[in-house]
């Protein structure tokens, strides 16, 4: 099928009302998370997950992907009016964003914000469109030893880029292997690690890791006491909120800087959208004819950002898709609702399922221009979440905890395992150590598994096969990132990114 | 006490290799090889040696640094709200089988509002008998959700 062709059947799938009312809710959803610094993409997803197994697959996913990227819009309104970012994200846009707001332009820093995110985020969606089918058609002649240094490579990129601490990261990947390898082996039916519970035979579903390490987690680390918001007013009226033919001339560069990057960062596993947004916000700085001005209220830093952050998220769908190697929390957990819906992500997966492949790119464009009305006219709306006490919100995101791992599996024990993963996620948070790399490690340590097993069997033990040639390019470049650090020199420009970050 | 014993970094380094060596020992009774290719000790055999080593290193890595600043020092001050908060979420799922959903929610609710966030007791009654019925409705009455359902009620 060709892009035309596939184009046409995605937007036949997603105008239907079902799911344009899905696109809607999550693009909705999504705005709200952003807007709500403390909850984000990874733990409302999810959240939801287990309440979408009775629902239609495409819509679920559709509406799954729009909290996704309609975080993206979201988190930008924080920054600007609070200077908190709502994402990790948008932590640039408080730069000049929020200098822009102290500056009385609160509303052209708002506007030009979610323009630049609807015109990277389609930019974005239109590089997938071209760049998806392609890479899966590359990718069809992988085997068992190409996948496993496939997913070693995807690993050991999120690890690098997930903490300061490249020994933490990679404990935390440790620890994500080890649960993906409860429960009864597949191939030789050996029971691992289920200390005598007959519950864990089929090992610890995914849901519950995330819910608990995400959700939960989150609501403990956020328990500490509330400090009072100081939030800048926004403008009443659309025209205020609308950058000036001079903003939107001053920002074309930024846009397409913050499109490309944005993509491009977004298809590297781990690199994620807080790496592509400070990076478009640095070139941006570095071409610009007054860098000076930089951290004042200059509008092009908060085009670049914004638009680098949206952009990304068509980006992650690349690897996401096509090979099934997802490069964060949030597309990990993407990952496993597509594995939990029946449907294999990977190179035949735009072959296998095109209505749901082209399906979700049609509401990827639909849910940038429904994301530009909602944080246009109704930012002020959004805005006023900010007002609600943690108090209301805590014990909602806990309710909602419970009943999404009791629906799925209507087990009181699965409901002790989300006590015990929320622990775990507020120790880890406590003490440095990236959530990222143990949830990646859950989601592909049985693949990763799998695929060496496979290998080694096809080669009746002998690790030569994975000296083949796509294999051994793949391991060495994941052998050379796990080596870089130890130079002081590029690991300094690490640590520096990540702090920044954090 | 020494500086390092005082830095979560130092306790969590020994947990975790405490549970490679777990790993290990468990994988060490398992088949590393059969005769169709790696067993189910193959793969565990691996990580958790990998993680005994890195736990390790990471012990060692708070012990040598012994710097006051270099390390974040866990305050069980700050921990205290958050695990009053987990304690409160473990009670409700431990009471769950006996009084169902609504109820124990409805306490959580109300725990962590008037204990924990110190609102009168009308707003944290008024939320928790909204959050409860308000989530019934939702899910079960709306969602077709089987809610979890207590012995008692």
């Amino acid at each position: 099928m060709d892009i035309f062709n596939g184009l046409m059947q995605g937007f036949s799938v997603a105008l239907t009302p079902m799911n344009l009312g899905m696109c809607f809710l999550g693009c909705f959803l999504g705005t709200v998370v952003g807007v709500l610094p403390g909850l984000g993409p990874p733990a409302t997803i999810a959240m939801l997950l287990p309440l979408t197994f009775k629902m239609d697959p495409t819509g679920a996913m559709i509406m799954l992907a729009g909290i996704y990227y309609g975080a993206k819009y979201g988190g930008s309104t924080t920054s600007i009016l609070l200077n908190v970012p709502g994402e990790t994200s948008s932590v640039v846009t408080c730069l000049d964003g929020y200098q822009m707001a102290r500056n009385g332009r609160a509303g052209a820093a708002l506007g030009i914000s979610a323009i630049a995110s609807f015109v990277a985020g389609t930019i974005g969606t239109v590089l997938l469109m071209l760049v998806a089918p392609p890479l899966a058609k590359l990718t069809l002649a992988f085997s068992a030893p190409e996948y496993f240094a496939l997913m070693v490579l995807g690993l050991t990129m999120v690890v690098l880029l997930a903490g300061d601490s490249l020994t933490k990261a990679l404990l935390s990947m440790m620890v994500g292997l080890w649960i993906a390898s409860m429960g009864t082996d597949l191939f030789t039916a050996t029971s691992r690690f289920t200390f005598g519970q007959t519950e864990l035979l089929g090992g610890i579903e995914f849901v519950i890791v995330a819910i608990g390490i995400f959700a939960v987690g989150e609501v403990m680390s956020n328990m500490e006491p509330e400090k009072p918001l100081d939030m800048l007013p926004v403008p009443k009226g659309l025209k205020n909120l609308l950058p000036t033919w001079q903003d939107m001339k001053d920002c074309k560069y930024a846009f397409l800087n913050g499109s490309l990057i944005g993509f491009f960062i977004g298809i590297l596993p781990g690199a994620g959208a807080t790496i592509s947004s400070f990076l478009s916000y640095g070139i941006e700085k570095s071409y610009s004819k007054h860098p000076e001005k930089f951290g004042t209220g200059v509008i092009e830093g908060v085009a670049a950002p914004e638009g680098a952050n949206n952009a990304d998220t068509a980006g992650a769908m690349v690897p996401l898709l096509t090979l099934g190697i997802p490069g964060s929390g949030t597309t990990a957990i993407l990952l496993a609702a597509l594995v939990l819906w029946g449907f294999k992500p990977g190179p035949l997966f735009i072959e296998e399922s095109p209505a749901l492949f082209w399906g979700l790119v049609a509401s990827m464009y639909i849910g940038n221009v429904v994301l530009l009305i909602l944080n246009l006219p109704l930012v002020a709306l959004f805005a006023q979440l900010l007002k609600m006490p943690g108090y209301v919100m805590y014990p909602l995101i806990l309710g909602v905890s419970i009943i999404g791992v009791y629906t799925s599996d209507s087990s009181i024990f699965q409901l002790s395992l989300l006590v015990l993963f929320g622990l775990v996620g507020y120790v880890m948070r406590k003490l440095d150590f990236p959530t990222a790399p143990l949830v990646l490690g859950l989601v592909l340590g049985d693949s990763m598994e799998k695929a060496l097993r496979q290998a080694l069997m096809m080669s009746q033990g002998h690790l030569s096969i994975l000296f083949r040639p796509i294999p051994a390019v793949l391991l060495c470049i994941a052998a050379f990132l796990l080596i870089v650090p130890l130079f002081k020199k590029f690991n300094s420009a690490r640590v520096q990114m990540i702090d920044a970050e954090a | 006490m020494n500086t390092f014993t005082r830095k979560g970094d130092f306790w969590a380094g020994l947990a975790l290799a405490a549970l490679g060596i777990y790993i290990v020992s468990q994988a060490w009774g398992w088949n590393y090889m059969t005769e169709e290719g790696p067993g189910p000790g193959f793969f565990p055999l691996w990580y958790g040696s990998v993680m005994v080593l890195l736990s390790l290193a990471l012990v060692a890595g708070t012990v040598l640094k012994n710097d006051p600043k270099s390390q974040k020092v866990l305050r069980w001050s700050e921990l205290r709200r958050a695990m009053t908060c987990w304690a409160a979420l473990a009670v409700c799922v431990a009471i769950i089988k006996y009084v169902g959903f609504m109820i124990s929610f409805g306490l959580l609710t109300w725990f962590i509002i008037a204990i924990m966030f110190k609102r009168p007791q009308k707003v944290a009654l008024a939320y928790a008998i909204g959050g409860a019925v308000g989530f019934y409705a939702l899910f079960s009455w709306g969602l077709e959700l089987q809610l979890p359902v207590g012995t008692l009620f």
